[in-house]
């Protein structure tokens, strides 16, 4: 295993590298630059900023110069935020969309497994029905309608949640919602079908015919191969909840990386840029790699290879 | 196998199998069931308990809340150039001098007293021996003449450099024509006076030094934490910082809040009555908005258009609405055939409909512009103007070679992303339809990728707002003069810089307007640019903060903010 772990963390490597390369390249294609202003600078002005940044310098000896300081772990300054870095930003606000990440993933996984396993005992009835309906109207319902929906109902009509920060315990309930919401339904139609197709295997029949209770059946011998489909579908779960958080973490002011990754592109920074990308990119290769692994773990048809 | 279980047979062999499973079904839902009541129970237990809201503590402790846009860029007033920075350096720090809260006449700051020489070229400034930087160190004439040393370093390439040009061989400093900082206009005499030596008389001087641009920073403080003239310095980080306004940094949560607190050093700090300013990062208008009516702000930085008529129905007492010196104009690419025609330009002009955009599209307030400098800058209003005057847009067209719109071709109006700029774009396109019969199509772009057509003049006509640096007409004036940096229509007029220049070399107010009504009323006959609405400042304000008076250009200096508690403080 820790064979396989190693060969797949070596294949990152060059993933990243072409990551790096293409973003770095595909911004400097794109019209505007980091010091454009709307009250425009003098030319002396940014001909010194453009040193002050390496900028002067031909694209490639940039790119050659980029690459240098990032296989040192230096991932540059700011362009926008001057006094901070880029790798300051990204472990100052990581830990926020994180912690957001994980009641997001917390939420979806209860009310979408609750859901599709009630749903799966008993297919085809109003404890479906109902169950995956509202699944479906999970996955249709945009963040940004959900998220202002939640704060009006129960920020600005009930004052029980704040509208909007990221101080208090009770400010993470409505983000998560908001954020996991969609991943529950998901969730929910996947444990849905996966439940309904191990429940029809023979080996459960012959479980329940040997006398074993139904709680018995559901959790000791449905369950692991039934999740099988949820957990393929955590690792970009986990990534699009992380990556995908910029609505969310918007709507309720959340100081989270996300803004940066959104923002980062708009302002035109360069280094901001490449570095979120990079380290969301990092990110999903270490999701995906966790999700083969537990894959492997849980289900003893599959081998490491 | 699979393929088998899905059989009609295993269909029903799997539904009868399925009977017994009903009876522990009960049993499971019924676990699932009180999982998601006590889930339901933890969420409705959060909300229990509510403490009061951040405008009701606010009221109490005298904690200013403020919905300030983005996360901002840094606090070194030599480097930034936005309103959100703005708003947090105004607390921090403390120039020469500074606005009157009501009408921005200059007060004392760290100046008690100045002297001005009679050709009004050499002004001397007093330093008062209470001021004092956060450290306890006095606020000497040595750290002036150092912070406009920094300020004007080629190296540190600060966007707002050009503010200090005024003083003498300040531009040729920050161009690199000279190295020899001696030779510009800034001398220490001692430690409490200060010499500022003009290029020529400047009646809005004394204006121009209660901007950030002017304040003084702790270069000795600044030494420690790198090269003082290259940005990428730490100094503004909590810890590092040290300031000499009436509040001090405490702490700096970035895309969340930055706090300041009450300076005790500050040399009349009695007179602050605030004791924290907060100041929360806020991308979104629709989120900081329902920030506000959830008593989280006690004031926002704008209000979402959609929303402002709900305001002026409901609660106008929570809407804060005053003129801004800022001018919403098109500008023209006059190096374009056809644009190139004065007459035509002219007669797009005078086909807009000013009042239907000012009244009808924004409906904040906003006043219909017929030229750019707004009215009463500096008790200087434009005699020009550009009428509404379909007719005689027509028979400019007609004189052009266009009658009837006939031939003309089809041209773009640029704006960047944003519904309100489409509005109004498609309002203007529409005007220009019905009134001349010519078809303009609209084009929008990410905000950079804007910025970067009009530098380069990849447009025919494109959006544009203003902001006046200070409050003199010469702030909007002088970006038509031939080659300014901000001019970016490829218009040049010689009778046009001759007068603003002619304005820029006397301190006689009566003189100095003549030229510039002379200097306006080119522009608005050659129509480079058209004017659309003078901009006007609205958003959310708490009723309990008072000490807020509206002026131009919407500063509200600190220390004279304070808040009265009020039951009814929040939108209910």
């Amino acid at each position: 295993m820790l064979r396989y772990i190693a060969k797949r963390l070596l294949q990152t490597i060059p993933v990243l590298i072409v990551i790096a390369t293409a973003t770095f390249f595909m911004l400097r294609l794109a019209p505007g630059g980091p010091f454009d202003a709307e009250k425009n600078v003098t030319p002396e002005i940014k001909k010194a900023l453009e040193k002050h940044y390496g900028m002067d310098k031909p694209l490639f000896q940039q790119y050659l110069d980029y690459m240098g300081k990032l296989l040192h772990g230096d991932l540059g300054p700011s362009f926008k935020y001057p006094n901070r870095t880029v790798i300051e930003l990204i472990s100052d606000c990581f830990p926020v969309s994180l912690e957001l990440g994980c009641y997001a993933l917390a939420f979806a996984l209860f009310i979408g497994l609750t859901a599709g396993i009630i749903a799966a005992i008993k297919p085809n009835t109003l404890t479906d029905y109902i169950p995956m309906s509202l699944s479906m109207a999970g996955i249709c319902l945009p963040t940004f309608i959900l998220g202002p929906l939640l704060v009006l109902v129960f920020g600005l009509t009930l004052h029980w949640f704040n509208a909007s920060g990221w101080d208090f315990p009770r400010d993470r309930v409505l983000p998560a919602i908001t954020l996991g919401s969609f991943y529950a339904a998901y969730i929910a139609r996947l444990s849905r079908a996966g439940m309904i197709e191990v429940l029809n295997q023979d080996y459960i029949r012959t479980a329940r015919a040997k006398g074993a209770t139904w709680p018995r059946v559901l959790f000791r011998h449905a369950l692991k191969p039934g999740l099988q489909p949820v957990i393929s579908f955590l690792g970009p779960a986990a990534a699009g909840i992380l990556t995908g958080s910029f609505v969310v973490e918007t709507i309720f002011q959340i100081p989270g990386l996300a803004r940066f990754f959104i923002t980062a592109a708009f302002n035109r920074d360069y280094t901001l840029v490449i570095g979120t990308v990079l380290f969301y990119a990092a990110l999903i290769c270490a999701f995906n790699l966790l999700v083969d692994v537990v894959q492997v773990l849980m289900n003893p048809r599959l081998r490491f290879d | 196998m699979i393929a088998n279980l899905r059989s009609p047979h295993f269909g029903s062999t799997i539904r009868k199998a399925n009977v017994p499973i009903s009876g522990t079904v009960c049993r499971t839902w019924e676990v699932h069931r009180q999982s998601l009541i006590a889930f339901l129970l933890l969420i409705i237990l959060a909300g229990c308990g509510r403490p009061p809201s951040r405008v009701e503590t606010g009221d109490r402790d005298q904690v200013l809340q403020w919905g300030n846009l983005g996360e901002p860029q840094d606090i070194d007033p030599h480097t930034v150039s936005g309103v959100p920075e703005q708003h947090i350096i105004d607390s921090l720090f403390e120039g020469l001098v500074m606005s009157d809260p009501h009408d921005l006449h200059p007060v004392p700051g760290v100046a008690e007293k100045w002297d001005v020489s009679e050709d009004g070229k050499t002004y001397t400034f007093h330093l008062r021996s209470k001021a004092r930087w956060s450290n306890g160190a006095r606020v000497t004439a040595q750290d002036f003449v150092r912070s406009f040393k920094r300020m004007l370093a080629p190296t540190l390439g600060s966007e707002y450099a050009y503010m200090l040009y005024v003083a003498k061989n300040a531009e040729d400093y920050n161009k690199g024509k000279i190295t020899d900082f001696s030779k510009v206009g800034f001398a220490a005499l001692d430690e409490g006076t200060l010499r500022v030596e003009l290029n020529s008389p400047t009646p809005y001087f004394l204006s121009l030094l209660s901007h950030y641009s002017w304040f003084p920073v702790p270069v000795s403080t600044i030494e420690k934490y790198g090269p003082t003239d290259e940005r990428g310095n730490t100094w503004t980080k909590p810890g590092h910082f040290v300031s000499n306004g009436p509040f001090n940094l405490v702490e700096w949560k970035i895309n969340s809040v930055l706090v300041v607190r009450k300076s005790p050093t500050y040399w009349d700090a009695s007179q602050v009555k605030l004791k924290e300013i907060r100041f929360y990062s806020i991308d979104s208008l629709d989120a900081e908005e329902r920030a506000f009516r959830a008593g989280q702000l006690h004031l926002t930085y704008d209000v979402p258009l959609p929303k402002i008529d709900g305001y002026q129905r409901d609660h106008p007492e929570l809407l804060f609405k005053a003129p801004y010196l800022a001018t919403y104009f098109y500008r023209i690419n006059t190096t374009r055939p056809v644009l190139n025609d004065k007459r035509v330009r002219r007669a797009l002009s005078m086909a807009v409909d000013r009042v239907s955009i000012a009244h009808q599209v924004m409906r904040s307030g906003e006043e219909p512009a017929y030229c750019l400098t707004p009215p009463n800058t500096a008790g200087y209003t434009c005699r020009a103007g550009v009428p509404y005057d379909v007719e005689a847009a027509r028979k400019l067209l007609a004189e052009a070679g266009f009658p009837n719109g006939q031939g003309f071709p089809q041209f773009e109006i640029l704006f960047n992303t944003l519904e309100m700029h489409k509005s109004i774009a498609e309002v203007i396109q529409q005007m220009w339809k019905k009134n001349l019969n010519i078809d303009a199509r609209l084009v929008n772009q990410e905000w950079k990728v804007y910025i970067d057509s009009q530098r380069e003049m990849k447009y025919d006509i494109g959006r544009y707002g203003w902001t006046g640096d200070y409050v003199d007409p010469n702030s909007f004036l002088d970006m038509f003069v031939t080659g300014g940096g901000n001019n970016q229509t490829g218009w040049s007029n010689a009778e046009y810089d001759h007068w603003v220049r002619e304005a820029g070399k006397t301190a006689d107010m009566a003189t100095r307007f003549d030229c510039f009504q002379k200097a306006e009323a080119i522009l608005l006959d050659e129509s480079p640019i058209i004017p659309i609405y003078q901009y006007t400042r609205t958003y959310c304000l708490s009723p309990s903060v008072h000490g807020w008076y509206p002026n131009l250009l919407d500063v509200h200096p600190h220390k004279y903010i304070y808040l009265v508690p009020r039951e009814e403080s929040k939108v209910k």
